[in-house]
């Protein structure tokens, strides 16, 4: 008990409001938040972790499950479409697998980005924690099942034989520009619906239309040779692609990873201004 | 040093929820005349109004007023939970919030998966979270429980743990809502003992209560809200005395102060 009070004692921190509220200090305090959430990376870690292990508490694959049932979609679907489309399963199915668990993580960010905050509503309201703490943990949760499905994609490379080789490494910053857009579009969205409770819904139906608009269950050679070009305005596409391409061994086109950045680099400005923006208002809107 | 400075700061309450934004109106504006319109003619609620007050170390501050008059808001701007759109608030040292009994308590966790997120909420170094399980376990008297799920606890059980977390962790600020008067008689008796020594510990402590004893034995100072204004401010005892209306008994202290407590929420 000493020690423990010993150890809180030994910072003091002080903790200032001036009446001053002008953009560079509300850029500061927006600064210290991520800066003090990044340096709680243990607890955001625990909590996210504490929340795949409870969802799946008492049931006998744990999760297990995560990996079964992506397992079980996958091959079902992988049938199912090459049945009906006539592809060579060959090809088709090591791409929509890709594609399944790729667009599957990338949608449940975007719809749990939604509640982060909201969900987080009895923390925020008992104790000062900086907000980027809500949006790692709902981060780090979805990376987790990302990581339970990793057994599916190695299980499809073998049995169709396939090696990405070297190019599979351009997956890695990839995937850390994912992370930070994963981040961006928590505070983005998180604070919107904080605000207006019925965006949700909306944004549950642009990622429906998304899905069906890129090449997620349909290969983009499919398309008409006219809309190819046009393949790189749709960020859906180029931002699954820079991490799907490499994992398949074809490196993303210049264009792509253009496009994947430039709408990176938007949501990340336009979630910081509103992040700094709004920040002091969420405790008060959930 | 710890020290405590808020200078005519204002919180207000947006309202965007709700079917009825006209009803929702009339009624708080009948309720309690406190209900205006901002720049952008959302409705608002003053929740503060024009408080200010300073405290140095050594201090001990009780505020009063019924429900509604702004304790709790007050309490979590000095937490920073809320930050207020007009005035500032400079707070140095540590700072401990006891606002919410089950802050991070997860029912389907075992009791020492909960003490472990506790401490990493409070940024607890990983040796301090194994001193704070000793302590907690310890003192609520919890035994082999600590690793079963605390949805399975007696409710004394999850008393005894809430109360035990929430006192292990000794801030230089410490700031309490009245619901850590709860508890039945045989736990107050064992847990005033310990609460005392935190709020001796503390530098400064602000309190939110109804029971005037626990005020009178604790506080030197008290703020008396209404209508989240600062209606009175003050040595404890006039002010006391003023806000319930009569004299006051000699000061409560030991199991004299347990009893009092157990009746004032009985």
């Amino acid at each position: 008990m000493e020690t423990a009070s010993g150890l809180a004692r030994a910072r003091e921190p002080v903790f200032e409001l001036k009446p001053n509220r002008s953009f560079a200090t509300r850029h500061a305090l927006a600064v210290e938040d991520l800066r003090a959430g990044l340096s709680l990376w243990r607890l955001t870690w625990m909590l996210g972790w504490l929340d795949i292990r409870l969802r799946y508490r008492g049931s006998v694959l744990g999760p297990g499950w995560l990996t079964l049932s992506t397992a079980i979609m996958i091959a079902a679907l992988g049938f199912l479409y090459s049945a009906l489309f006539h592809t060579n399963l060959h090809n088709y199915l090591p791409f929509l697998a890709l594609s399944m668990i790729l667009w599957n993580f990338l949608s449940t960010i975007v719809g749990e980005a939604c509640t982060c905050f909201l969900q987080a509503e009895g923390t925020i309201r008992a104790i000062r924690m900086p907000f980027f703490l809500h949006a790692g943990r709902m981060l780090v949760r979805n990376v987790l099942v990302l990581a339970h499905n990793i057994p599916v994609v190695i299980a499809v490379y073998l049995i169709f034989a396939i090696a990405p080789g070297a190019t599979a490494l351009i997956a890695v910053p990839a995937f850390a520009l994912w992370l930070i857009d994963g981040i961006a579009i928590a505070y983005l969205l998180g604070i919107f619906c904080a605000r207006f409770r019925d965006v949700p819904p909306i944004v549950a139906s642009v990622m429906q239309i998304g899905f069906f608009v890129s090449p997620i269950i349909w290969e983009p050679s499919t398309l008409a040779t006219k809309w190819q070009h046009l393949l790189p305005l749709n960020p859906f596409y180029t931002l699954l692609e820079v991490v799907r391409g490499p994992l398949l061994g074809t490196a993303p086109s210049l264009e792509v990873w253009a496009s994947a950045v430039g709408y990176s680099l938007f949501i990340t400005l336009v979630a910081w201004l509103l992040f700094v923006r709004a920040r002091h208002r969420v405790a008060f809107w959930i | 040093m710890a020290g405590i400075s808020v200078r005519n700061i204002t919180v207000d309450f947006p309202l965007y929820h709700g079917s009825s934004r006209s009803l929702k109106k009339t009624v708080f504006a009948a309720a309690s005349g406190r209900v205006g319109q901002d720049r952008q003619h959302r409705v608002v609620v003053q929740a503060l109004s024009g408080v200010s007050f300073a405290l140095g170390s050594g201090d001990r501050l009780g505020l009063v007023g019924n429900n509604g008059a702004g304790k709790t808001t007050l309490l979590r701007v000095l937490a920073g939970i809320y930050e207020p759109v007009a005035g500032d608030v400079t707070i140095a040292g540590s700072v401990t919030a006891l606002l919410d009994p089950n802050l991070g308590m997860n029912q389907d966790l075992t009791g020492r998966e909960n003490v472990l997120l506790r401490g990493l909420y409070s940024g607890l170094s990983p040796p301090a979270i194994r001193r704070l399980e000793e302590d907690v376990r310890d003192f609520a008297e919890l035994g082999d429980f600590l690793d079963l799920p605390v949805r399975l606890y007696s409710s004394g059980m999850m008393v005894r743990l809430g109360f035990a977390l929430a006192t292990a962790i000794r801030p230089q600020v410490l700031l309490m809502d009245e619901w850590f008067l709860a508890g039945d008689a045989a736990f107050m008796e064992k847990a005033r003992e310990r609460l005392e020594s935190m709020v001796r510990g503390a530098e400064i402590l602000v309190l939110s209560s109804h029971v005037g004893p626990v005020l009178q034995a604790w506080c030197t100072r008290v703020i008396w809200l209404e209508q989240g204004r600062i209606r009175m401010d003050g040595p404890a005892e006039p002010v006391l005395e003023q806000y319930l209306g009569h004299k006051l008994p000699p000061p409560a202290a030991g199991a004299a102060l347990t009893d009092a407590i157990v009746a004032a929420r009985a």
